[in-house]
């Protein structure tokens, strides 16, 4: 199958500007620029079905389209802050095929009428902020940002800033208020970016992978990229496979593929014949799917989409697919995911704050086999409180893997508390 | 001396590249702690004074995100992931073996003040485990796919004044 996104497992030096160039490169830029007006760019990009990539799914276009056209300037900001456990999709896109992601975010602010872009780096990719401001700097050369493109009255810059280590900033108004100086933590909403963003004026954030599907969104249309992927999900999605799997790594494929295929087909399978015993579709802050005889078929036939992970309760997120062998205890992942969210907890709302340090303590209690019953109930309760509490989705998040865990993997708590 | 008479075109650049001068609090920080590895306070003061905020509201800045240090450690940060997907690769029993190796606990200095081995949140390389970033002042370089013994090579390496890229 052709790669659209992680077009370098085709087209090895895409990351050469002049073997973009030659494969395409920037002929969707400036057929937006030249060719198209803004709200056309809008409508097109609405009518191809597009949904966030970074794990919430909601529909690009229409995310566009809430930015009031009374208040100036607009701002484009790219969340690059990738740091969900399970998630290392973007950062490949970034390194490899860098002038299609960078040409997706310069289309998004001409949509949205943005003279101005950021791309929001986590800390750790620092060696990457260095790749990627030599691709800005290339693409001014080339003249596709600068001062008037392509001999029109539009003028792009796009920079990049880099984040210092923290989870949350993953959460979009802590994205800004990071990017503008600050500790990074949650805003309360509303007002929501569109409206009231980075600097007060109407911002558009979209996760790297959202943005790279642009190019080909305005090259081959809408309607091209609603022929692949399912009708609700449109359009190909890099899915990020880890775990107890003999091929981990990223895969692009359509959306709506089953988790069979995926596992098994392109995975190679688990190791050691060792048998599926969990699945983490979302990364650590996913709903666990419980894998045994008697759900196997029904699971692994599952279409990988925003709708049909819900049928297996749990939600597709950003597709960073954890696979778990029947080698290790639920207790053991969750004392994991716990104690994630405990550390990247940012502080400001007392449920997620208080609650994950109180579950921890209640977790590796558990795990040390001190536990006692009550510990497990006492543990649901912490959990049911944090949930729907907090300014931002961590606290959901950190509560997800603990509920989902104790209601369906019993056997496991009761082993270790009555041991 | 302050940062904007070391750094001169640095500051400049960071300055130029925001609308507000506050959003240059980030790239000071990692500035400041370029050389010796950690922030001081009196670099906090410093940025504190360029940027009109109170020195605190910096220190908290510095307080909040992992990768700023206001502490001294070793000269190198060897960050190994052990969050689940890593785990489930054996990241854990790595960094078991590696501090065995280096004859630290989770936290320490080896004793020559080269290398402070510490268990980090998940780095965006889960397929690559066990991994590790190097930090080192403002730098941060990634080694995937580790064993102890290739770490152990890039330590003697680190040692001898080699920057081990080749280890990569």
């Amino acid at each position: 199958m052709t790669h659209f996104l992680l077009r370098h497992r085709d087209i090895s030096d895409i990351k050469d500007i002049e073997v973009y160039k030659k494969n395409g490169g920037f002929a969707a830029m400036k057929k937006v620029v030249t060719d198209m007006q803004p709200q056309q760019v809008v409508d097109e990009v609405k009518a191809s079905g597009l949904r966030g990539r970074g794990g919430a799914g909601f529909p690009t276009g229409v995310k566009w389209s809430f930015l009031p056209n009374n208040i100036w300037p607009h701002y484009v900001v790219c969340n690059a802050d990738e740091s969900e456990p399970g998630t290392f999709k973007d950062r490949e896109i970034m390194e490899s095929n860098p002038f299609q992601f960078l040409e997706g975010v310069a289309i998004a602010c001409y949509a949205v009428g943005a003279t101005e872009g950021f791309v929001y780096l986590r800390g750790e990719f620092q060696q990457l902020q260095l790749f990627l401001d030599q691709c800005i700097l290339q693409m001014e050369k080339e003249g596709v940002l600068g001062d008037r493109l392509f001999g029109t009255e539009y003028s792009l810059r796009l920079k990049t800033h880099l984040g210092a280590g923290a989870y949350i900033c993953g959460e979009e108004t802590a994205l800004l208020e990071s990017i503008e100086g600050k500790r990074g933590q949650p805003r309360v909403r509303p007002p929501f970016p569109a409206v009231v963003g980075l600097y007060g004026k109407p911002t558009v954030i979209n996760n790297v992978e959202t943005l790279t599907n642009l190019p080909f969104i305005i090259e081959k249309g809408a309607a091209w990229y609603k022929s692949l992927g399912t009708e609700k999900s449109p359009g190909v999605k890099v899915f990020s496979l880890s775990g107890n799997i003999n091929k981990p790594g990223n895969y692009e494929l359509p959306l709506g593929t089953t988790f069979r295929e995926l596992i098994f087909t392109h995975g190679g399978g688990i190791p050691n014949d060792r048998k599926v015993k969990a699945i983490m579709p979302a990364g650590a802050s996913s709903s666990i799917i419980r894998v045994d005889d008697s759900t196997f078929d029904k699971v692994m036939n599952t279409a990988m989409d925003y709708e049909n992970v819900q049928s297996v309760g749990s939600l597709l997120g950003s597709a960073s697919v954890i696979i778990i062998d029947d080698s290790h205890n639920m207790d053991w992942v969750i004392d994991k995911t716990v104690h994630f969210f405990k550390h990247e907890s940012c502080g400001k709302c007392t449920p997620c704050r208080d609650g994950n340090y109180w579950m921890l303590h209640i977790v590796e209690r558990i795990q040390d086999g001190q536990g006692t019953n009550a510990d497990l109930q006492l543990l649901k309760t912490v959990a049911t409180q944090v949930n729907g509490k907090c300014l931002c989705a961590l606290g959901d998040f950190s509560t997800m893997a603990v509920t989902s865990a104790l209601e369906r993997f019993p056997e496991d708590f009761a082993a270790k508390v009555e041991a | 001396m302050s940062l904007a008479e070391k750094y001169p075109e640095e500051v400049k650049a960071i300055f130029a590249k925001y609308p507000v001068k506050r959003s240059a609090v980030m790239p000071l920080l990692y500035l400041a702690q370029r050389e010796g590895g950690y922030i001081t306070k009196l670099a906090m003061a410093d940025i504190a004074a360029m940027l009109e905020l109170d020195v605190t509201e910096v220190a908290s800045i510095v307080g909040f995100y992992t990768l700023y240090h206001d502490e001294q450690a070793g000269k190198y940060r060897m960050q190994v992931c052990n969050d689940l997907p890593c785990a489930l690769r054996g990241a854990d029993k790595f960094l078991d073996a590696l501090c065995q190796n280096l004859g630290v606990k989770v936290g320490e200095t080896t004793p020559d003040g080269l290398v402070t081995v510490e268990a980090v949140m998940c780095l965006a390389a889960c397929d690559k485990a066990p991994m590790f970033q190097l930090q080192e002042g403002d730098k941060v370089t990634y080694y995937e796919n580790m064993t102890v013994d290739r770490t152990m090579e890039l330590v003697a390496a680190l040692k001898a004044g080699v920057h081990g890229k080749e280890l990569r």
